[in-house]
């Protein structure tokens, strides 16, 4: 650890005894402070992103730096090793480099705060916060070009640097960086709502501590911390076995033409430990689309999603990673040699949930969800309006929950955590464009006992000449069904021009320019099916098709005919599972539509889009 | 001689507060709720407080009433079947809602979604559409809707209907186009359109609001009726009829049944207007609200005698946009079980209730989970050895055997464990607390605290350590609170619209010419119901934020301060407001988002009863001795009789007050007295660095 932290007071912090409701009452009035962060952050910050659609993250964490309450996991650690200076009370550490910080924010975009919390003396906790800034600078508006070769074109690098000291805002510097990016006004004023929430939670560690004593705020969050230990230690042996597990998931392509990626992750148990292994997971590409994966924050994502699928009630935090063993080889797509570019990573970011979901899965089936955790699709629009001033829109879209062993996947929803979608009329109230339709796809999600859910097909009329780029993937490979459960539709892009042309846009494209009057259709994913569609009630297809989430001829994938008054053709339907179920015979547990192979040579037919070619690795260098 | 009667309706009892607008003289009464037909336990209670207190029914002129008939239309998913009509290509807009998967990362994994309100499969599109800023893009075709109402009218489902275009907050005119076409299609069927409902920004939002109101509209609307014609029966076709809204207001009875969204915090309203009733009279006009009951408790922080509004109310998973009383709610209550999760033996409390039935392990009705409740019994603050006012027989030896299995599970003793239910239960009300205070940029010692509802007394000291809010206020009757609420509030309404403009860009003349708008739909339901102008009561609201912000403030002022001072006395103290709430402000950029006229009736004012000093001693106001057990140690404590109590008296703790609904604890290092009407005012009996 290089950086160094100043402490006036000498004095060690003592681990004492702490009595069960104590430290429950202490747990919760931290999870409290965690809570009223986001609160803080959303009612100061501005950009749609952060204030809408949520796409920020807040932690507090112990003087090890050890996330106690928070859900995206520490990235102290990796700041402390990489940051070579002091810190004292009253500092506040500004960053967005993944490379000067282990990895502890994986782009540029995402700013990140840090604060080191101190009571008479002695830093006694950290608050962090990060959250996306609606533009970095760099190549494109929006800062995540997809065409970049190197970090350099991704807009302004931070390294780990003062934003305050001691107490005192460092304003050249904080000019000099918004100078740097496309929507100052935002940043400054998203940057000062993440300030002000870590500033919250510090105030309220330094009040827990004042009430109930330091030594004691101190060993309770040691204590909340064994208390997940223990929990997850728990929870490991029972879910993962000794046999090794091997499960492949795909980005489907980089952008440039090359595609799909490989993401290849095994899994076993040794005693306590799992470990999850990444050997044999493609190179690193040569455009952004690589996700440097910090090794915590995969541990935190396994121990997030395992306690949601297992008890929900165990407050999850640090305290388990020693039980976790992550092994990344280096220049591979999760961990890039420098200065490969970065910003597109969200892709793979996503796909890591389904591989982890199809490894876990494997042995326990009955917990199993469908692949659904495809992406997080992307949608800049820029350009100047009709009074000559600048916008720029950054959305976040939705596609289809996958199946679930607890029932069907809700349609259009966010897999990430505390995302919402931007109100239409905010949208249509603030920026030059018109949404002409919101509605799901109907079949697109993947027919199971539990249905997959929907992907949405939004219709955007833009009103304004301008430019967009557009980010998603899952259009070449399915999100994938289990158990029986079929695959959800893959995503589209289809633009209709004004003068009548009309282009089916790839996945991943960026400065297309669009005229007034110009109307794209952005189509989302649909989530996998789980179980066998076949048994799925024939009534809840009927009633599914009656709510326009499933066509006629789609009732015909759960093997249900569907007559011309709406009501279920019992006769026909039983004749048609008998049949189905002959063709299908044996189930297995993915369905992955098909190998790459044969997803290939049908891409032109089935997407309109030419297949990327097989990627070669030119550009890494050990 | 004329009376006026609250009437609040609860879950398990009906409270009435029967009060001679002459002298002030105010009478109780208490009965069992009628699920079946609320109105018939209303009658009930009418039929007992006025033969208890020889009052004429007749000599009732008003009756105020706060009601959850459209809260429990909500709750147990029993409203009417609702049609919806949207624009085309928003169809799904309540099935996408807001995208949003609660439970932090992963969460999906275990979401699941509730049943829409207004079916899909009775949701039909319009070929129609505005702009944002009001203008049409192509106009309502209304052959084609006609065809599609016929056909959603044929399904013979379809209760009520509710209307709601994209951006109709700013032109309602193809809302209403439809709604004369739907109505001639449907006939009587209920319809609600978002440009009368609530005119805001925000697709979602605004028809999910609009739908409930059409889900609670035919219930609420057949209630109001019955109640009101049985009213009359007893009372005389002169009776007025009024419906404690969920801002705290009071609507006639024909207004809440052709807005009844207004009304799903009636309930808690009656609460938090009760409590400042009696708060304001003892003196106190700065107060924290304290309503604790079976399952939830309900806090709201009251500065100047005026409840903070939100504009947002919630109801289970439902959520609109109405104003409401900004109530927070925990789901921490005397029900709330205690647990022991096996992976880390944790202790938690709630949000699981054991409910009136089977109810807590004292009661004997079937309950054997450790309660809140059991934990007080325990503990001694619920005595068991004598049997009090309260109706209800308690077991301490089932309420011990229940806590035990929490002790045995951490392996700890009994007490330490009842001990600890309780602590975890007061830190999750304190969080509330703290939610509606420190996060709102107030300190809670500048507050008083007023506990009531049927637990609130017992944890009233308690909270007040917590929250260092001092006194703890246990008005008199804390059971019967929300009618006295009821009965002591005015006749409201208000008219609201989205309007989207830069303070820089805006002239006060224009704005008060918008408003002026506003004020006369406001007064609209005010004059229906013979209230003359000079008795309403105008104030204006504006919503300010930062360009772009998510986050607003209400300011509020009136016709003269605007006129004198302009736009910048708004700005300025909304940069004040914000600075007190994040520390800074920028000065400028800023934007009205809504604007909206409130219009109140004038007060009518009632004569107060004192209660004097009077000759009893404290001694005679004894009923018992028992003891309770409070930090680690058992404690001596005389339990008090309150309805003796007077002002000439301290009672000092550790002891217990009873009376027929209610025990209030009084904790060792701390004294109560009683104030001028009635209140019992808890203090820390010495200075703070005396107490422990």
């Amino acid at each position: 650890m290089t950086a160094r932290i100043i402490e006036t007071s000498s004095t060690p912090f003592k681990r004492v005894e702490v009595d069960t409701v104590t430290v429950d009452i202490i747990e919760n009035a931290l999870r409290n402070a965690r809570v009223e962060m986001d609160a803080v952050l959303f009612r100061t910050a501005m950009s749609p992103g952060i204030r809408e659609q949520g796409d920020c993250f807040p932690m507090i964490a112990n003087r090890d730096g050890k996330m106690v309450v928070g859900q995206f996991g520490s990235f102290i650690y990796g700041f402390m090793e990489a940051y070579e200076g002091e810190l004292e009370e009253g500092d506040i550490i500004l960053t967005n480099d993944p490379y000067m910080c282990n990895a502890a924010v994986s782009h540029l975009p995402d700013w990140t705060i840090l604060v080191p919390i101190f009571k008479d003396g002695r830093h006694m906790a950290w608050a962090a916060m990060f959250g996306h800034m609606s533009d970095n600078g760099g190549m494109v508006p929006g800062s995540i070009p997809i065409g970049a070769d190197s970090i350099y074109q991704e807009g302004i690098r931070i390294p780990p640097t003062k934003l305050y000291k001691k107490g005192v805002l460092q304003s050249d510097l904080l000019e000099l960086i918004l100078h740097n990016v496309r929507t100052s006004n935002w940043n400054r004023f998203d940057l000062n709502a993440l300030v002000a929430a870590c500033n919250t939670a510090a105030k309220r560690c330094a009040e827990m501590a004042e009430r109930f004593g330091d030594d004691i705020f101190y060993s309770t969050m040691e204590i909340m911390l064994e208390r997940n230990h223990m929990a997850m230690k728990a929870i490991i042996e029972m879910i993962v076995p000794e046999q090794p597990r091997v499960f492949e998931d795909y980005v489907c392509d980089d952008g440039v033409g090359m595609g799909p990626y490989k993401i290849r992750c095994k899994l076993w148990r040794e005693g306590s430990t799992a470990i999850f292994d990444f050997e044999g997971t493609d190179p690193q590409a040569a455009s952004s689309i690589n996700f440097y994966l910090n090794e915590d924050m995969f541990k935190m994502f396994f121990g997030s999603f395992t306690i949601n699928l297992i008890d929900p009630q165990i407050l999850f935090n640090d305290g388990f990673y020693d039980l976790v063993d992550v092994r990344i080889p280096q220049g591979t797509l999760l961990k890039p040699n420098f200065p490969a570019a970065l910003s597109g990573r969200t892709h793979a970011l996503g796909r890591i949930f389904d591989v982890m979901g199809g490894l876990l899965g494997q042995s326990a089936p009955d917990a199993m969800n469908a692949a659904g955790f495809s992406d997080s699709p992307h949608l800049f629009y820029s350009g100047y309006d009709d009074n000559g001033e600048w916008f720029q829109l950054f959305q976040i879209g939705f596609g289809g929950i996958p199946g679930r062993p607890v029932g069907d996947g809700p349609d259009g929803h966010s897999l990430w955590p505390g995302f919402t979608n931007v109100p239409n009329e905010f949208i249509e109230a603030y920026f030059p464009l018109r949404v002409e339709s919101y509605v799901t796809i109907p079949d697109s999600g993947g027919a199971g006992l539990h249905r997959g859910g929907n992907g949405l097909t939004v219709a955007y009329r833009f009103l304004a000449n301008g430019t967009i780029s557009v980010h998603d993937d899952r259009w070449l490979t399915y999100p994938w069904g289990v158990r029986g459960g079929q695959p959800g539709m893959r995503s589209t892009k289809r633009l209709v021009c004004a003068d009548g042309s009309e282009q089916w846009l790839p996945a991943k494209c960026e400065n297309i320019r669009v005229k007034k009057g110009d109307l794209l259709y952005f189509n989302t994913w649909g989530g996998g099916g789980w179980g066998d569609p076949y048994e799925r009630e024939a009534d809840l297809v009927r009633a599914d098709v009656a709510r326009h989430l499933v066509s006629v001829d789609g009732a015909r994938c759960y093997g249900v005919v569907i007559d011309t008054d709406g009501n279920v053709d019992t006769a026909a339907t039983t004749t048609l599972r008998d049949q189905l179920r002959e063709e299908r015979g044996e189930i297995e547990l993915f369905d992955f539509g098909g190998s790459i192979e044969e997803i290939k040579s049908r891409c032109k037919a089935d997407t309109h889009l030419e297949p990327p070619t097989t990627p070669t690795f030119a550009h890494t260098t050990g | 001689m004329s009376y006026r009667l609250g009437v609040d309706v609860g879950g398990t009892f009906t409270d009435l507060l029967l009060i001679n607008e002459q002298s002030g003289q105010t009478y109780t009464a208490k009965v069992p709720s009628t699920p079946e037909d609320s109105s018939i336990g209303v009658l009930n209670g009418v039929a007992r407080i006025c033969s208890e207190s020889g009052t004429d029914p007749h000599s009732i002129r008003r009756v105020m009433h706060g009601s959850t008939v459209a809260t429990n239309s909500v709750l147990t998913g029993k409203g009417a079947v609702v049609g919806l009509l949207t624009t085309r290509g928003f169809r799904q807009v309540l099935q996408v809602a807001r995208s949003f998967c609660p439970g932090g990362l992963g969460g999906w994994v275990s979401y699941v979604k509730k049943p829409l309100l207004a079916p899909l499969e009775l949701t039909i599109e319009a070929d129609e559409r505005m702009a944002a800023d009001g203008s049409v893009v192509s106009a309502l075709n209304t052959q084609s809707l006609r065809d599609e109402l016929q056909q959603l009218r044929d399904t013979g489902r379809v209760e009520a209907l509710t209307i709601c275009f994209i951006n109709a907050y700013m032109n309602g005119r193809h809302e209403q186009q439809a709604r004369e076409i739907a109505a001639e299609v449907f006939g009587d069927v209920p319809i609600s359109i978002s440009s009368e409902v609530v005119p805001e920004m925000q697709e979602y939002e605004r028809t999910e609001t609009t739908v409930v109101n059409s889900y609670v509209a035919p219930e609420v609307a057949s209630y109001i009726r019955n109640l009101q014609s049985s009213l009359m029966e007893h009372m005389g076709e002169g009776l007025q009829l009024s419906i404690l809204r969920s801002d705290g207001g009071l609507a006639s009875s024909r207004a809440a049944a052709e807005s009844p969204v207004n009304m799903l915090m009636s309930g808690p309203a009656g609460g938090v207007a009760g409590a400042t009733y009696f708060s304001h009279r003892a003196g106190y006009d700065n107060v924290l609200t304290f309503d604790m009951g079976g399952t939830s408790t309900d806090v709201a922080l009251i500065q100047d005698s005026k409840a903070r509004i939100r504009r947002e109310t919630r109801v289970g998973d439902v959520t609109v946009r109405a104003p409401s009383v900004d109530v927070r709610t925990v789901g921490a209550g005397g029900g709330s079980i205690a647990f022991v999760p096996e992976f880390t033996k944790a202790l938690r409390v709630g949000p699981q209730s054991a409910g009136a039935v089977p109810g807590p392990a004292a009661y004997m009705k079937g309950g054997t989970e450790p309660t809140v409740c059991d934990a007080n019994v325990v503990l001694g603050y619920l005595p068991s050895d004598v049997q009090l006012g309260g109706e209800m027989a308690i077991d301490k030896l089932a309420a011990e055997a229940a806590v035990q299995k929490i002790a045995d599970a951490i392996g700890i003793d009994l007490m330490e464990a009842a001990e600890g239910i309780i602590k975890i239960v007061n830190e999750s009300m304190f969080g509330a607390l703290r939610l509606v205070s420190v996060e709102q940029g107030f300190d809670p010692r500048d507050f008083a605290l007023v506990a009531f509802g049927g637990a609130g007394p017992l944890h009233g000291n308690a909270m007040g350590e917590l929250t260092q809010s001092w006194p703890v206020i246990i008005p008199p009757g804390p059971g019967v609170l929300c009618a006295y609420g009821d009965a002591t509030t005015r006749v409201q309404d208000e008219a609201a619209r989205t309007y989207v403009k830069r303070a820089d860009q805006l002239e006060a003349k224009d704005l008060l010419r918008d408003l002026e708008q506003l004020r006369i739909r406001a007064s609209a339901s005010l004059d229906a119901d013979g209230i003359p102008a000079h008795q309403q009561e105008v104030t204006y609201q504006a919503d300010i934020r930062y360009i772009g912000q998510a986050f607003q403030i209400s300011m509020e002022f009136d016709r003269d301060e605007l006129l004198e001072n302009g736009l910048e006395m708004l700005t300025r103290r909304f940069d004040e407001e914000h600075e007190q709430l994040f520390t800074f402000a920028l000065g400028k950029d800023h934007e009205l988002v809504m604007i909206r006229a409130i219009v109140q009736a004038s007060a009518t004012k009632i004569d107060e009863v004192k209660v004097g000093e009077r000759g009893a001693g404290l001694e005679d106001c004894k009923l018992h001795e028992s003891r309770f057990y409070y930090k680690g140690e058992w404690h001596d404590a005389i339990i008090y009789d309150r309805a003796p109590l007077h002002s000439g008296l301290v009672i000092p703790g550790p002891s217990i007050i009873s009376e027929m609904d209610s025990t209030t604890v009084i904790l060792p290092g701390y004294a109560a007295t009683v104030d001028a009407v009635g209140n019992l005012l808890i203090k820390p009996a010495y200075p703070a660095e005396e107490r422990q």
